[in-house]
């Protein structure tokens, strides 16, 4: 297996995440692009699992899974936000949040 | 090109591919779902590689859990259902940040791997991991078994009107 495959994969996918949060108003959708960003980083561990040399611990898979729950305690508490957000203002464009202003 | 890397270089087109139309799409459902053709593939890439476990536990947890909420999400605010214009920002500075990061990294590593060959692991068994996580890593384990519990009684408090703070 030639390992440059899933490294080049995952430094793609996490351009691809950079540009979503980056180029989206929704918070969901930018919320989407952070989920690519941490798949990328995840497809780096359990590859260089495969070309860590013998010797070292092989923990990859482990600290895939550890992101994966931080990957779900994070999409829960900022759709909480989200939707916080959204029930004061009724709206979810991130460029329009006002952050000096205190809420009636 | 042997069979792992053919499996390689087709799920990972579809992952790069899904992915992109995730933050390209006019339609706020059509990019979850383009996120489940994504997520869906990188599992793939997982059983390639030799991480069972982690496969299925992102076809339950990210598949199956996180897509559905954001699902959700989009329909708790009353996203339109049609495309929408007013999704993005200007392109050229994501563009040049997202593309430079990218692009970067994937030199970067292109540069660092070459075209050097590995052998495939056998597939990882449950057993194994969790040998590793009830062993090596159990402090860490506990601590964001705490991290998910504080973080999902936030989320709940977050989203109850009824729960005030102290100053109200």
């Amino acid at each position: 297996m030639h390992a440059v495959l899933p490294y080049v994969i995952a430094a793609l996918l996490f351009g691809l995440g950079v540009y979503g949060v980056l180029r989206r108003r929704n918070a969901i959708l930018v919320l989407m692009a952070v989920e690519l960003m941490l798949n990328a980083v995840n497809l780096v561990f359990v590859t260089a699992d495969v070309t860590a040399p013998a010797g070292t611990p092989h923990a990859g898979a482990v600290f895939a899974l550890f992101i994966i729950v931080l990957a779900a305690a994070e999409v829960g508490v900022g759709l909480a936000i989200v939707l916080q957000y959204y029930r004061l203002r009724r709206a979810v464009a991130i460029d329009e949040v006002a952050l000096d202003e205190v809420p009636q | 090109m042997t069979v792992a890397d053919a499996l390689l270089v087709a799920l990972g087109v579809v992952a790069v591919g899904s992915g992109a139309l995730v933050v390209t799409s006019k339609h706020l459902v059509r990019a979850g779902l383009y996120l489940v053709i994504s997520l869906g593939a990188i599992a793939g890439l997982y059983l390639v590689l030799g991480a069972e476990l982690v496969a299925w536990v992102q076809v339950l947890v990210y598949v199956g859990a996180v897509v559905v909420l954001l699902l959700f999400a989009v329909m708790l605010t009353r996203a339109p259902i049609g495309a929408s214009d007013d999704l993005d920002r200007p392109a050229w500075p994501a563009l040049l940040v997202g593309g430079g990061v990218g692009l970067g990294l994937a030199a970067l590593l292109a540069d660092a791997f070459r075209w050097a060959i590995y052998p495939l692991p056998e597939a990882g068994t449950a057993g194994r991991m969790g040998e590793q996580i009830f062993g090596t890593w159990v402090l860490p384990f506990e601590v964001i078994s705490i991290l998910l519990l504080s973080a999902l009684v936030g989320a709940i408090v977050l989203s109850r009107p009824d729960i005030k703070g102290r100053g109200e």
